[in-house]
């Protein structure tokens, strides 16, 4: 296949930050709720 | 009407007294035409070509630290909340400071002009175009450049974010002027009019953005 | 809050979950993943090279254009172009909400999907800079429309972010924040235009959807693509919405949240004796 080298370097960086930014969130999400009571942890209202 | 004025006038004669934009931004300004000149390392018929771009560039830095001075000016002395209070309405407040930072951005073009001339060697093919172009660009980035100035008011953090928050938006009038000025100088074969034409109507859409957005964000200083 | 018993709320685990997933998350993921595995397979298995043939007739050797196996980079950049102009879309809606009526909700989604934007703006860059090299033969081209739009883009939204940052109260951040975002939406039709003018040419393709002679499976594989990294944007946009909700509750949670803690683990007799000799106004409690 041609540019071989530019789509899987392409592809790469796609999936590859995608799934760092999405690990990262879900780590930042146990941490935080882990400092939050349990009942705050959820958006309860729609309001303001 | 006069209440736009006598705030513009207060600054203007701050500014008169202390002088901080003539002995600190016009020299600033003049030392970026000279660390082109030197970075680029081009012959004069280079720079003479680049000096609509390289003008304008300069310009914006110099913008960038005027409006900082226009800024501090009010948080300095905590005026910010007399202003509030004054009962004036938000967009002339914002008129007031912009007209004070336009005409001050205009003393520094005015030298910087002087300054590709003797450095760029640029000559002035039409007058009547490059200040009609150079007005509505100052308008336009004197206009986005006070309102952001306000919502980069703060101590510490906020201080750096100005230059950030303010170049990327101004980038269509950097492109516009450098066009109008290309034409202005004789450096490039474009139509400078219809460029000027975008800065008129960039400046329409700065101002009109700050006047309505001014009394929103001078709340919280 | 009055002081009460010590024990934490026995709610069920759906309701108070250690961490921003949910079953809903759950399904969007695993939805998430096979789409992707799908996509990857039409993009480098299914489909075929963009080869166009043109002919020239009987004496000379037929033409070949096309952008060859390069065309398979696009079935990645055009979806996370799309997502980012929905996540920048969704910042100026959140804004315009946040302005209109104060709405935390929404400055929460619009902080949200400025986050979320930043990252798929800068892989569009950076997957078009890959593609164009071999096709343009450059890694930029200054003057292109859309890349400068997007890098203007890019830069106003990285503002954007940094600059709430500089902001610890949250109703004046979201407010100033909403004015950022909206000023920045608003300049991006001025961008294009005045990059349009400014050179009016350009090396990027053609909108891709509207050409009408690319084949019906390459027109699958991107708008497949799109769904699936749509699906992706909104599995984490769910995720940073709830983190974004729990940073506002640790702000104005924190205290509470420790007292209740250290009371939970303090032994009872111990506990007795402290709210018994200590003034109630002491306690930090409302």
């Amino acid at each position: 296949m041609d540019y071989l080298g530019y789509l899987i370097a392409g592809w790469a960086v796609v999936l590859g930050a995608v799934a760092v930014y999405a690990v990262s969130l879900i780590r930042r999400g146990k941490a935080l709720s882990a400092r939050v009571p349990a009942d705050r942890r959820r958006w309860m209202t729609t309001d303001g | 009407m006069h209440e736009i004025w006598a705030l513009a006038r207060k600054d203007l004669l701050i500014e008169a007294r202390s002088k901080v934009v003539a002995t600190q931004v016009v020299p600033f300004a003049m030392v970026v035409l000279i660390l082109f000149g030197l970075a680029l390392d081009a012959d004069s018929r280079t720079l003479r070509d680049l000096a609509p771009g390289l003008f304008w560039v300069a310009t914006l830095f110099a913008g960038v630290l005027t409006i900082q001075r226009s800024v501090a000016v009010e948080t300095l002395s905590s005026t910010f909340e007399a202003l509030r209070l004054s009962g004036a309405p938000g967009w002339k407040l914002f008129a007031g400071k912009a007209l004070a930072v336009g005409v001050q951005l205009l003393a520094v073009e005015a030298v910087l002009a002087l300054g590709i001339v003797v450095l760029y060697r640029s000559e002035f093919e039409d007058p009547v175009l490059v200040v009609t172009a150079a007005v509505a660009a100052t308008i336009a980035i004197a206009s986005a450049g006070s309102l952001y100035g306000v919502l980069a008011v703060g101590m510490g953090v906020r201080d750096t974010i100005l230059p950030m928050l303010l170049l990327p938006i101004m980038m269509p009038v950097l492109v516009a002027a450098t066009r109008a000025f290309g034409d202005g100088l004789g450096t490039a074969a474009l139509d400078g009019w219809t460029w000027t034409g975008l800065l008129a109507l960039l400046a329409i859409i700065y101002a009109t953005v700050g006047a309505l957005a001014y009394a929103v964000v001078i709340e919280d200083t | 809050m009055t002081i009460t018993s010590a024990a934490p709320q026995t709610n069920s685990v759906a309701n108070n979950p250690g961490s921003t997933g949910s079953t809903a998350t759950r399904v969007l993921g695993l939805a998430s993943l096979v789409g992707l595995a799908v996509l990857l397979v039409l993009a480098f298995v299914i489909t075929d090279p963009d080869q166009r043939v043109f002919d020239r007739g009987a004496d000379l050797e037929p033409l070949l254009t096309g952008q060859g196996d390069a065309v398979r980079l696009l079935y990645v950049h055009f979806p996370v172009a799309m997502v980012t102009y929905i996540a920048f879309s969704l910042n100026a809606v959140g804004s315009i909400a946040v302005l209109w009526k104060k709405s935390t909700w929404w400055d929460n989604t619009a902080a949200a999907a400025a986050e979320v934007g930043v990252l798929f703006c800068g892989l569009t860059l950076v997957t078009g800079s890959i593609w164009g090299r071999p096709i343009w033969n450059t890694w930029w081209k200054w003057g292109d429309v859309r890349l400068m739009t997007t890098t203007i883009l890019f830069l106003i939204f990285v503002g954007y972010l940094a600059y709430r940052r500089t902001m610890t109260d949250s109703r004046v951040r979201a407010k100033r924040s909403a004015v950022v975002g909206l000023i920045g939406a608003i300049n991006i039709p001025i961008v294009y235009k005045s990059v349009d003018w400014w050179q009016n040419r350009t090396l990027h393709q053609q909108s891709t959807l509207r050409d009408r002679s690319i084949e019906d499976l390459t027109l699958f594989a991107m708008i497949f693509g799109m769904v699936v990294f749509v699906a992706i944007f909104a599995w984490l946009m769910i995720h940073r919405f709830r983190i974004g909700w729990l940073e506002h509750q640790t702000e104005t949670v924190g205290l509470e949240a420790a007292i209740e803690e250290r009371r939970a683990q303090t032994p009872a007799a111990i506990l007795d004796a402290v709210t018994d000799s200590r003034p109630s106004h002491e306690t930090g409690s409302d």
